[in-house]
C-alpha cells in the first residue's frame, strides 16, 4: 500500500516517516498532487503557521479537499488538523480547507503559549485510540480548534482551563492536534492503529 | 492541569557523550544514540543534545547524531551548541532535530532568531541563555559562560521571546555543576517575565530541587545532565517522586 506523507515545504514529515518506519510501514514523503491522488492514505503532518501552509499547497488545496472529502484516508497532525477547518485566528482572511466546520483560535490563558508539553487526551472515541485508555502526548501549539459541530470530536484535552478538540474522526478523516510520532509509544500506537484501519 | 517536563541533557564531543555514564546496562556508554534510548525507556520527556565539539570535522558527527536519535526515539529533541546561521539550523532540522538553541549566534546577531523564528516556526527555536550575577544584576554570558556580553539577562529573556523564540533554556552559571538546585531567584523572574515556557537548568543535585523549581517557580520544564548519567536519580523515580508531591508529571 501506498503511504504518502504530504509535504508543503515546513513541515517535519520525515519525524513521522521514521516513525512510521519503525512501526513496519514504509511510506514517502511527496508534494505532488499526483502522488497524494495515487495514495492509498495520506497523512499530512504541520509546523509552522496557518497562512503559509495555505499559500504553500496553493491551488493543490483543491485537489486535496477533493481527495479527502471524496473518501481517501487521511490522518492530519498538528497543523494538518488546523487546516481542515475553514480559518485560523493566526492567519486572518486565509481560509482553510473547509472540510471541518470551525476555527482554529488562540490559546488565552495564564500559561506558556505555545502550549509546548505533554498532556492527557481523554473521552477517546475513535479506532485511532483502540487498545488505549486516556494517555499522555506531546502538544506543540498556540492555536486550538474550536468546533462549530461537536460530532467530530473524538479526544479532548484540557489546557490552562480551556477544553479543546485534541483529535477529529469523522468516517476516513482522523485528525490529532498533538504529535503521535513524538508521544512514544502511545503515539506510535495510534499510527499503527491509523494503519489498520486503512487496510481495512 | 500542567504537565511539567523532564529533560536530560547529553554533552556530545566528536559525536561521543563526554560525561561518561555508570549505567552498566549501556554496552557503549558513549554512544549518545544507546543513553538517549535509555533515558526515553525511563520516561524522559524530551531530550536536549549540547554539541561541544570545537572542529569542523567534529561539527558534522553531531548530524549524524540527530539522524540516528531520530530514528530510534520518539519524543522531541533539541541540538545546541555552536550554532551560528541559517544553514546550521536548517540542516540539523532536516536530520531530524525538532528544535536547535541558539545561545552566542543570537546575543551576536539578534536577527537570525528572528529569521529563523519566522521560517522555520518559533516551536523550533529555543534560545539559550547563560546568566550570572553581577551585583544585584544577571547580565548574559556567550561563548560557553566565557564572556560577558552586558546585556541584562530579564531583558535578554523579554526581547528573545519578543524575536519570535518559542522557548527558553536559562542556565544558571554559578548554580552549574554545584548540585546545590536551581538557581531559584533568577529562574522565578524570568519565567514571571516571559509567556513562553522556560526551562531550568544548572545545579540539580537532589528530586527535591525539581519539587522546588517546579514549586517556587513558572518553568515548563527543569534540565540536568550529570545527575542522571551518574545514575545518582533515575528518571522514573524523580517523576513517581514529584507526582507524589503534587506535580503533574507524565509517568511511563
Amino acid at each position: 500500500m501506498k503511504f504518502i506523507i504530504i509535504d508543503y515545504g515546513a513541515g517535519n514529515a520525515t519525524n513521522v516517516k521514521s516513525a512510521l518506519l519503525k512501526i513496519g510501514v514504509s511510506s514517502m514523503i511527496s508534494s505532488d498532487a499526483a502522488t497524494w491522488t495515487n495514495a492509498d492514505a495520506l497523512i499530512f503532518p504541520g509546523v509552522g503557521s496557518f497562512g503559509a501552509a495555505m499559500k504553500n499547497l496553493g491551488n493543490k488545496s483543491e485537489i486535496l479537499k477533493d481527495l479527502i472529502t471524496k473518501g481517501k484516508p487521511f490522518l492530519g497532525i498538528c497543523l494538518g488538523m488546523q487546516l481542515l477547518m475553514d480559518a485560523s485566528e493566526e492567519s486572518s482572511g486565509v481560509q482553510g480547507l473547509g472540510i471541518i466546520p470551525g476555527k482554529a483560535k488562540l490559546f488565552i490563558t495564564s500559561l506558556p503559549v505555545p502550549q509546548m508539553c505533554w498532556n492527557k487526551v481523554k473521552s477517546l472515541n475513535s479506532p485511532l485510540f483502540d487498545g488505549l485508555d486516556e494517555f499522555y502526548a506531546y502538544f506543540v501549539h498556540s492555536y486550538y480548534c474550536d468546533l462549530s459541530d461537536s460530532s467530530y470530536v473524538s479526544a479532548k484535552t484540557e489546557y490552562g482551563g480551556i477544553t479543546f478538540a485534541s483529535a477529529f474522526w469523522r468516517k476516513n478523516i482522523y485528525a490529532t492536534q498533538f504529535h503521535p510520532e513524538k508521544s512514544g509509544v502511545k503515539g506510535l500506537q495510534l499510527l499503527r492503529n491509523f494503519i489498520t484501519e486503512v487496510k481495512k | 492541569m500542567w504537565c511539567k517536563r523532564i529533560i536530560p541533557c547529553l554533552d556530545v564531543k566528536n559525536g561521543r557523550v563526554v560525561k561518561g555514564t555508570k549505567f552498566v546496562s549501556l554496552r557503549d556508554v558513549g554512544d549518545p544514540v544507546a543513553l538517549a534510548k535509555f533515558y526515553y525507556d525511563q520516561g524522559a520527556d524530551e531530550l536536549v543534545f549540547l554539541d561541544i565539539s570545537a572542529s569542523i570535522e567534529g561539527k558534522k558527527t553531531i548530524l549524524d547524531v540527530a539522524r540516528s536519535v531520530a530514528k530510534e526515539i520518539f519524543i522531541p529533541f533539541t541540538i545546541g551548541g555552536g550554532i551560528r546561521s541559517m544553514d546550521d539550523i536548517e540542516v540539523l532540522l532536516k536530520a531530524g532535530a525538532d528544535k536547535v538553541s541558539i545561545g552566542t549566534a543570537g546575543v551576536e546577531n539578534p536577527d537570525l532568531i528572528k529569521s529563523a523564528a519566522t521560517r522555520f516556526g518559533s516551536q523550533a527555536i529555543v534560545v539559550s541563555i547563560d546568566a550570572k550575577k553581577q551585583g544585584n544584576n544577571w547580565k548574559v554570558y556567550t561563548k560557553s559562560a566565557s564572556s560577558n556580553s552586558n546585556l541584562d539577562a530579564i531583558a535578554w529573556a523579554k526581547k528573545a521571546e519578543e524575536l519570535g523564540a518559542g522557548e527558553i533554556l536559562l542556565n544558571l552559571i554559578d548554580c552549574d555543576g554545584t548540585k546545590k538546585g536551581f538557581g531559584i531567584e533568577l529562574t522565578k523572574v524570568i519565567a514571571d517575565a516571559v509567556s513562553i515556557p522556560v526551562i531550568a537548568s544548572g545545579g540539580a543535585g537532589s528530586k527535591e530541587d525539581f519539587l522546588e523549581v517546579f514549586k517556587k517557580t513558572k518553568v515548563s520544564a527543569a534540565l540536568a545532565a550529570s545527575i542522571f548519567h551518574y545514575g545518582e536519580i533515575r528518571i522514573s523515580e524523580l517523576k513517581k517522586y514529584l507526582n507524589e508531591n503534587g506535580v503533574d508529571i507524565r509517568e511511563v
